[in-house]
């Protein structure tokens, strides 16, 4: 980056527990109630907030404009400054981002990012197709909107370039439903085997019912600061290292044919064949890795970074994301999953908190809730939020946690480093 | 001026659906109808009454377009419109048993992105009289198109070439 401003931490976090419906709450007391458990987490009081960032996806969803400021209001942050950030899926990643902007520019000293969504109010087909709304209305709505749709067509274009099978996309689900067992903010663990993800509903072929995350009610809360009041307020910050965002085409069918964009552990002749991005590969997800790993110096993600939390709306994203990231080579995905490099004690763990497939995708807390989750990784929390340890990962130095909205047209990717 | 204290509001017999009372969760109607301008992409739907596929192709650059756009996305420049051949290949696929609630009743079906010999991008649409089974990346397809139009884009879609 040219200029990275001030260092930014995060201090404190909380996370309700996803799950189907929650009607006994609304979107303002589900917030309150995370933003109260990290404030309580490091013993703050709303005089310590400068600002905030509000984080949700559709106003659709509970036919209720302006909810950030109802958030704002019954939080009590009234009339510190607060803004709503909105990109689709990649809301909370793009929201975190926002506020590590704010402390970095010097305009807070903290600031707090809250996300939330309410997704109970309607049916779930009525749901599916509010998101594809998120898609365009001219062109590819129409013709049978529907986002796994969409998923599953870049499913099987990456089996076609790269011989990716069904078998790997469920390794994928089987994987972080089983992490998900231990982690009790989960919607969804289950423990399954990859015959149970393929004998599961077709939903939009190859993609069944296990293959595909649910829809949410949630909320999730990230308080960051800069350096002073980050050693001030919390005896264990956590450094962000470095941010990226990246961005593609609307249209599926607007992605361009071309060249790679390369990462520092790659070369042009990997890829002399491979047309790029086509629609098997997420553009947006590689430029936002490359920003983030150049504003955090890494050049050898597989080796640099200890643990991922992604945006694995789909098994099959999960395997794109890999190669995004160059945790492995475009093509190589599959085969990262199969060989158990992604698993919890594996080369790189991948979604240890079960990602999207079994907490849920409540949309706005989705990337707030991997931020806090990487958090209490990293300062080494993890059974004292979860009560279980069997997730923590011993001596996680580095994280990296990505956001990402319908078919990859907004991707966030952003390093997170202990410094104890 | 008309001082009423026994004023008193006229009651009606419409109700409310209550489906559950604690928490009190109640049905909330919403219903809306769009005036909906197609603006710059206009012409690609009245080209479908004629039969013709539309794409376009910039005036500066000459990179063309599968699914029609006003500017480039390659130099910026304005586009022309291009006249794509009625038959391509199947770039991805997918058969979708369940979808959006406007969609459900015509589940299972097929969506397909069409690749168009010489074009640099791609066209999304649904393809008919194939299973699943028979869908593979590369097959050779041909427009169709509807007599009577609905004005949106599933006035073309797709068949296995013969």
């Amino acid at each position: 980056m040219k200029n990275k401003g001030q260092d930014v931490y995060m201090i404190s976090g909380g996370v309700t527990k996803f799950t189907k419906a929650s009607p006994e709450a609304d979107f303002r007391l589900r917030t309150k109630k995370a933003f109260d458990y990290a404030l309580n987490d490091a013993g703050m009081t709303l005089k310590d907030i400068d600002g905030s960032v509000a984080s949700y996806f559709s106003d659709h969803f509970q036919r209720q404009l302006m909810s950030g400021i109802m958030a704002q209001d019954y939080l009590g942050l009234t009339p510190k400054p607060s803004k709503r950030v909105e990109g689709g899926g990649a809301t909370g990643g793009l929201s975190f981002q926002a506020g590590v902007e704010e402390v970095a520019s010097g305009r807070m000293n903290t600031c707090v990012v809250y996300g939330f969504e309410t997704m109970s109010h309607v049916n779930t087909w009525k749901g599916n197709e509010f998101i594809a709304l998120a898609s365009d209305t001219n062109f590819d709505y129409p013709i049978g909107g529907f986002y796994t749709g969409y998923y599953a067509m870049m499913a099987t274009r990456h089996m076609h370039e790269f011989g990716t099978t069904v078998e790997q996309l469920a390794k994928v689900s089987v994987k972080n439903h089983g992490n998900a067992l231990h982690n009790p903010y989960a919607q969804s663990p289950m423990k399954i085997t990859v015959e149970d993800v393929r004998k599961s509903p077709m939903v939009s072929y190859p993609l069944t019912r296990l293959d595909v995350c649910a829809m949410s009610d949630g909320a999730a809360v990230a308080i960051l600061a800069n350096e002073e009041k980050a050693f001030e307020l919390c005896d264990n910050p956590v450094l962000i290292k470095g941010i990226g965002t990246g961005t593609d085409t609307m249209r599926l069918s607007d992605r361009p044919h071309g060249k790679v964009i390369l990462l520092p552990n790659e070369t042009e002749a990997d890829y002399k064949n491979l047309k790029y991005p086509g629609i098997h590969s997420f553009r947006a997800g590689r430029s936002a890795a490359k920003e983030a790993y150049q504003s955090a110096g890494i050049t050898d993600p597989l080796e640099e970074l200890d643990i991922v939390e992604l945006h694995d709306a789909y098994t099959s994203s999960e395997i794109q994301t890999y190669e995004d990231l160059g945790l492995c080579k475009y093509g190589e995905g599959g085969h990262f999953v199969e060989e158990g490099k992604a698993d919890l004690k594996g080369k790189v763990a991948v979604n240890p908190s079960g990602g999207l497939l079994a907490c849920g995708h409540p949309v706005g807390a989705t990337g707030i809730m991997q931020a806090v989750f990487m958090f209490w990784q990293l300062q080494r929390t993890i059974k004292k939020h979860f009560k279980d340890d069997a997730l923590q990962i011993p001596n996680a130095k580095r994280g990296l946690i990505h956001s990402h909205a319908g078919t990859g047209t907004y991707v966030t990717a952003t390093i997170m480093e202990a410094v104890k | 001026m008309t001082i009423n204290p026994k004023a008193k509001l006229e009651e009606t017999q419409d109700g409310t659906v209550v489906y559950n009372f604690d928490p009190l969760i109640v049905k909330s109607h919403y219903e809306i109808d769009y005036v909906h301008s197609y603006a710059q992409d206009s012409e690609f739907f009245k080209a479908l009454g004629r039969k013709e596929l539309l794409g376009s192709k910039c005036k500066k650059c000459g990179y063309t377009y599968g699914t029609p756009r006003g500017h480039c996305m390659e130099c910026g420049a304005e586009t022309e419109w291009y006249k794509l051949p009625n038959e391509g290949k199947i770039h991805a696929f997918t058969t979708c048993y369940f979808g959006g609630e406007a969609f459900l009743n015509e589940t299972p079906f097929h969506l397909v992105l069409v690749e168009f010999e010489g074009v640099d991008s791609l066209f999304m649409s649904r393809i008919i009289g194939v299973d699943t089974e028979d869908l593979y990346v590369g097959m050779p397809i041909r427009a169709k198109f509807r007599r009577n139009l609905k004005l949106n884009p599933t006035d073309v879609y797709f068949v296995p070439k013969a």
